[in-house]
């Protein structure tokens, strides 16, 4: 049996000198993982002066961060930052890397996975640490990297068993971000980079971040629609009802890719995924992709023509009907009740 | 003058699938289900045209896939690709991105003569959006990933809006460069009618093959000399073709692999019926006060 080492690395994304949240998310997972294997967590800090970041991923189950700071790694670019990862993961050849399903996650990840010749599942929404047996072969502590996939309707559970490094991205959101009870003492390992000749190929111009006055994440209350309320007419009355009830409006991936509401309003696997007080589903049938950004609602209202909807089968209040007529009902009963 | 090779991907339409189109090793049976042109590889390609247009140049679409995938090529030719390519092989099968940039960096390099790479970000089947920037790592070329548009190009260098987490950012980059694109980055043309006249007829090497098995006055090597010199032969390339390591190909190259399918379960649930009547809606709205909730 091939020993492999028990470490996982989780490479820390900051935007403009702030840490992203999924990656202090992914360093409280990692800590699990490697705690089942008896192994380390090391957070990768990349960016220029990261001092800061790399002592809080201590907060978060670091055991050690290693630090590559340096003016020309201020903002995040490809090369420069998949030459260190390269190099990084290359010569240690952790168990397990973790990157956020970020934008940058995913323009970085796949290029060291590519050079490191390592598996990467994109997107999970669970991680476990496993022995398994795969064609009559058995392999130890293995990544269980678990994602929905083919339109929703199938889970599947991807490995890489006979590779030593394995790598996953992970949605922000998905993974709980608490603080660690007894943090490690900072250890802070410093790494060196010479920027080379195609680390300058590519430049940033400018950058502008346009403040989302969306907050989804911290709303306690969520109307979502669907696709099934079948045009952007329709939509309006998911506003009406987020409206009186002083909540956010949201949808899903349909809703959005027909046009009924911007993006940044997706909840989903590959939006948003959201913890509210209660969330109000209206029109949307319920895909696995769905569901994996919501179902962690304290209560759930399903809303939908089809009794055989599966969102029905996630929540805890059913109404069968059509929106148009549901909605302005609830509007007007809700109405009397402040009266 | 600018060259472009656009990757391309013929995707099973997601939206429709059940248990019964998996196979038991838990790969999808692509077979059974429609085949499109996967939508942001069209806008990927659209932007090459669009370069091409303005500029000149040559645009070469280039797709692996099964026999079928030659459907999406025919649909670029449609479209204004002047060549394209189809990397087909049944070594190929259970290909997963690590296996599928191999292959596809490979096929760069034998088409040669590019300016830039363009492809969709990703692919609604896997959603993984890691093609792109796995192939590029292996011709060690730059990559720009969720461009939203170029702002300019001149000489050796283009400007290019791009997503970023929260924002937009403009990169400035020397040539050659690969960039994946988003859906809304352009809107494909339409098929142009002459263009369709012209290459409905187009046929690959294994659509021909097919032919020849189907009468026996006509040969293989006889229908590709007629197609090719009719400017009708889509070229198809196979791993020997591209001289390719089999054990990075396929199956054997692909370190992930599906260890477990569930279907998932879609009825059941144990949920409270409200019944859509003022009464009905009244009484959870009720419920929903009392539990503090709402109001």
């Amino acid at each position: 049996m091939k020993i492999y080492s028990n470490e996982v690395f989780v490479f820390i994304e900051q935007r403009g000198g702030k840490p992203a949240d999924v990656s202090f998310e992914l360093l409280c997972k990692g800590r699990k993982l490697a705690d089942s294997m008896n192994g380390k967590v090391k957070a990768i800090v990349i960016g220029s002066n990261v001092e800061d970041i790399a002592k809080e991923t201590f907060k978060y189950g670091a055991n050690e961060a290693i630090v590559i700071d340096h003016p020309a790694l201020k903002d995040y670019l490809t090369m420069p930052y998949t030459s260190i990862m390269n190099k990084l993961v290359g010569e240690q050849s952790p168990r397990i890397v973790l990157f956020g399903a970020t934008i940058i996650g995913r323009d970085l990840a796949p290029r060291v996975a590519s050079n490191t010749k390592s598996g990467l599942t994109a997107d999970c929404t669970d991680l476990q640490i496993s022995d398994v047996t795969y064609l009559k072969e058995n392999f130890k502590n293995i990544l269980l990297q678990i994602r929905p996939a083919f339109g929703g309707n199938i889970i599947a559970t991807i490995i890489t068993p006979e590779n030593p490094v394995q790598m996953a991205t992970v949605r922000e959101g998905v993974m709980e971000k608490i603080a660690v009870k007894n943090p490690a003492e900072v250890k802070i390992t410093k790494v060196e980079y010479v920027p080379s000749e195609i680390d300058k190929l590519v430049e940033i111009v400018e950058q502008y971040r346009e403040e989302s006055k969306v907050n989804l994440k911290a709303a306690p209350i969520i109307v979502s629609g669907g696709y099934g309320l079948g045009n952007k007419e329709n939509f309006k009355l998911i506003y009406d009802l987020a409206h009186i009830l002083g909540g956010e409006v949201a949808g899903s991936r349909a809703a959005v890719d027909a046009g009924f509401i911007p993006s940044e309003r997706q909840v989903g696997q590959t939006g948003v995924t959201v913890r509210p007080k209660l969330y109000i589903a209206v029109g949307i049938s319920g895909a696995i992709q769905h569901r994996a950004g919501m179902q962690e609602a304290n209560k759930i209202i399903a809303i939908n023509t089809d009794p055989g909807a599966p969102i029905f089968g996630i929540s805890h209040y059913g109404i069968v009907g059509d929106a148009t007529q549901v909605i302005p009902m609830f509007i007007e009963t809700y109405k009397n009740k402040l009266k | 003058m600018y060259n472009s090779i656009v990757l391309v991907k013929q995707v099973p339409d997601t939206a429709n699938i059940s248990g019964k189109v998996m196979k038991e090793d838990g790969t999808v049976n692509r077979a059974k289900l429609p085949a499109i042109f996967n939508h942001e590889d069209k806008s990927a390609l659209e932007l090459a045209l669009q370069i091409k247009d303005k500029f000149g140049g040559k645009v070469t679409a280039v797709t692996m896939g099964p026999a079928r995938a030659s459907d999406i090529l025919r649909e670029c030719l449609y479209m204004g690709a002047d060549e394209v390519l189809l990397i087909s092989d049944r070594k190929f099968a259970g290909a997963d991105t690590l296996a599928t940039s191999y292959v596809l960096s490979e096929a760069i390099k034998k088409v040669g003569d590019f300016d830039f790479i363009f492809a969709g970000r990703q692919a609604i089947d896997g959603d993984t959006a890691q093609v792109g920037p796995q192939t590029a790592e292996k011709i060690n070329l730059p990559q720009i990933t969720y461009a939203e548009e170029i702002i300019e190009l001149s000489g050796k260098t283009v400007k290019i809006k791009r997503k970023i987490d929260g924002g937009h950012e403009i990169l400035s980059a020397k040539l050659p460069v690969l960039v994946t694109v988003i859906k809304t980055a352009a809107e494909p043309r339409p098929f142009s009618a002459k263009r369709v006249m012209a290459y409905k007829n187009a046929k690959s090497l294994t659509d021909l093959e097919s032919m020849a098995e189907g009468n026996s006055l006509l040969y293989v090597d006889a229908l590709v000399h007629e197609y090719t010199s009719n400017s009708l032969f889509i070229p198809t390339m196979t791993m020997d073709d591209l001289k390719l390591d089999p054990a990075r190909c396929g199956v054997n190259g692909s370190p992930t692999k599906v260890f477990k399918v569930e279907s998932v379960v879609l009825a059941g649930g144990n949920h409270v019926t409200v019944e859509a009547t003022k009464e009905g809606i009244g009484g959870l709205i009720d419920k929903l006060m009392e539990d503090h909730i709402l109001g």
